[in-house]
């Protein structure tokens, strides 16, 4: 018992050395940074009495939430028809949907502005048809726009192997029962993906939440956390407020998923 | 409850599957309102393919009707023709609890919540499952959760309740009390009933007629009694129980086969080959019976004794008796044939 302990302990080593070195130590750094400068601990307050930095995580907050709640809206209806439809190209299709997988937010952000920027397309057809072209690229819009085009795919292909795994006999039972498509969706389809959809979502919102490269491509001053921080850093020099915005970005981030995992771990357990 | 069963009907129902498989050969088959049918093969037959055309899953190959009584349901959809159906799986709704399954077609239905649950109350108590209304459905026993998906799919008063192997994953004591509730049911709701079996017992003991399906086709529809004694093809013969088959030559209305001879009934002048089951023969001393050989094996069972008689080289039979009597292996004995339980395939 005793020597199978050890044995345990030293095969933990390189993991707890790993999570020593690469976690923990900067954490603490982290922490002891943003306390150290001129306002002291006040700074992690600064957060939200400073209006700009406020402003910033709200910002930041509502745009990763608007774009998981429509990425979810899109790939359920999206994933669920791929997956129960069989037509020509689907194989093709499905296959170029992970493409975007591989691209880094800075080729995402190049897109949105071929797409919405001022030479865009969308700008190109609206000053046709209107005589004013419609330009959003480096707004929130535009950075709502971009982050959909990443995280769709990703859900999509979640929600497909999850409709891949329900079981017909109870979409059939319903049916039987009198339920029409709507309702078998709503009592049974949707009920039946919530796990994979919570935990798609919350991946999404964390993503969405820290993603830097999109941001910075579209505008330099949109005004989102992960931008601030960069613009605290380099320009400003305030390590202090940086390493505080960093821990209360990685806070939120850390809180949404905890509790996504919560809520799926109980339908878990009501559907085992 | 109100008697809502109706008669069913396939009129030339066949099946082919997008992928060219021939599941079903168009088939006809005729169900009385209150009658229970069972649909008996071996796995791949066609059982399922027939049950989900009656019920609406699958549409037939052209050419192919369905009634419900008098009505075409053939274009109807599963979710306009209510039919009640139980699956092997139970298939009851993992994000409900047992009385939210068993009220779940009343409340598409728009039954307001009182009566609702009145009827759920209701049925709860006739399948024995009181008290457990407020229970998930992972909290019930296999056993349980079937009652559940019974008690559902009576609760929308089908016209005709569809079964597929629902007893097929429980233990055999379970199986066997829930085969009788079911059977008890069925007949004092008077319902409609297509229940899809690989298992012989069970289908001799719910099925009012028995339709045994080969290869998409169905071999032979009649009672229990028809199907067991009077086989209409060689497979049904040897999909139900265990028959002995002798081939031999007919002399006068008697068979001469190894061992002996067996009187052939009157239907059955001319056959090249007599059958009876093995309890229709009885091991009685050598030189006497209607056959001579030699015990080749005894297998105990329990509630009877299954003896293996070799009658020469080739030929043996089984018989099977309830007699509290040591038998060897390697004694010689005779064979006496029950004359009522001698028959030959028609032709
Ligand atoms: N959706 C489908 N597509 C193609 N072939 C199918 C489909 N469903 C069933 N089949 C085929 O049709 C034939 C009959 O299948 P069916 O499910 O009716 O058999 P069964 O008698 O119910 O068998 P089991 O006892 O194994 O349940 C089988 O050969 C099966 O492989
Ligand atoms: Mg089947």
């Amino acid at each position: 018992m005793h020597r199978g302990n050890t044995r345990l302990l030293l095969l933990a080593l390189p993991a707890v050395v790993v999570f020593a070195a690469f976690w923990l130590l900067p954490m603490a750094r982290l922490v002891q940074v943003g306390a150290s400068g001129p306002r002291g601990i006040a700074a992690y307050a600064a957060v939200v009495t400073d209006s700009n930095y406020f402003a910033s995580l709200v910002a930041t907050v509502a745009v990763s939430f608007a774009v998981t709640v429509a990425t979810l809206v899109v790939s359920a209806i999206a994933g669920l028809f791929l997956q129960r439809n069989a037509f020509p190209g689907r194989g093709v299709l499905v296959a170029m949907l992970t493409f975007p997988l591989a691209f880094p937010g800075v080729v995402v952000g190049f897109m949105v502005i071929m797409l919405a920027g001022r030479q865009g397309l969308i700008g190109n057809v609206t000053d046709a048809l209107f005589g004013y072209p419609v330009v959003f690229a480096y707004s929130m819009a535009g950075l709502f726009v971009g982050y959909l085009y990443f995280s769709i795919p990703r859900v999509i292909l979640t929600v497909m192997a999850a409709v891949g795994k329900l079981d017909p006999a109870l979409e059939e039972a319903a049916r039987s029962l009198g339920a029409t498509p709507w309702q078998v969706v709503r009592d049974v389809v949707i009920p039946g993906l919530r796990p994979a959809l919570i935990a798609s979502g919350a991946i999404c919102f964390a993503t969405s939440m820290g993603a830097f490269g999109t941001a910075f491509t579209l505008a330099t001053n949109i005004n989102v956390l992960p931008i601030t921080i960069y613009t605290e850093f380099t320009n400003y020099a305030n390590f202090s407020l940086a390493a505080a915005l960093s821990l209360v970005l990685g806070l939120i981030t850390w809180a949404a998923l905890a509790f996504a995992r919560s809520l799926a771990g109980s339908t878990v357990a009501a559907a085992a | 409850m109100t008697n809502l069963a109706s008669g069913v009907r396939l009129d030339a129902c066949g099946k082919t599957f997008d992928d060219g498989t021939q599941a079903l050969e168009p088939i006809d088959l005729e169900i009385a309102a209150g009658e229970t049918v069972v649909l008996l093969g071996p796995s791949g037959c066609g059982k399922t393919t027939t049950l989900r055309i009656i019920a609406g899953l699958e549409q037939p190959d052209a050419g192919g009707r369905v009634w419900f009584g008098a009505e075409d349901v053939t274009a109807l959809p599963i979710e306009r023709r209510n039919v009640g159906m139980v699956f092997q799986s139970y298939a009851l709704f993992p994000n409900m609890s047992v009385a939210g399954n068993i009220g779940y077609g009343l409340k598409v239905r728009r039954v307001e919540a009182a009566a609702r649950s009145r009827e759920v109350l209701r049925l709860l108590d006739m399948m024995h499952l009181s008290g457990m209304g407020e229970r998930r459905v992972d909290q019930l026993s296999g056993g349980q959760r079937q009652r559940v998906a019974l008690a559902r799919a009576l609760a929308v008063r089908p016209r005709v309740l569809l079964l597929d192997e629902p007893l097929t994953a429980l233990d055999a004591k379970l199986r066997e009390s829930l085969r009788i509730d079911i059977d008890r049911l069925l007949r004092t709701l008077g319902m409609t009933a297509v229940y899809v079996t690989h298992d012989q017992a069970e289908a001799m003991a719910l099925g009012d007629r028995i339709a045994v399906m080969s290869h998409g086709r169905i071999a032979q529809i009649g009672t229990p009694q028809d199907i067991y004694y009077r086989p209409a093809t060689e497979f049904v013969a040897d999909f139900i129980g265990t028959m002995n088959r002798l081939p031999g030559q007919c002399h006068d209305g008697v068979l001469r086969v190894a061992g002996g001879s067996l009187p052939l009934p009157a239907d059955g002048h001319g056959a090249d080959h007599a059958m009876f089951r093995p309890q229709d023969g009885q091991i009685v001393a050598p030189g006497q019976g209607d056959l001579a050989g030699r015990i080749a094996a005894v297998f105990f069972l329990g509630n009877a004794t299954r003896i293996i008689v070799e009658l020469d080289d080739v030929q043996s039979v089984v018989v099977e008796t309830g007699e509290r009597r040591a038998f060897r292996e390697g004694d010689r004995v005779g064979v006496r044939v029950d004359p009522g339980g001698i028959m030959t395939l028609r032709r």
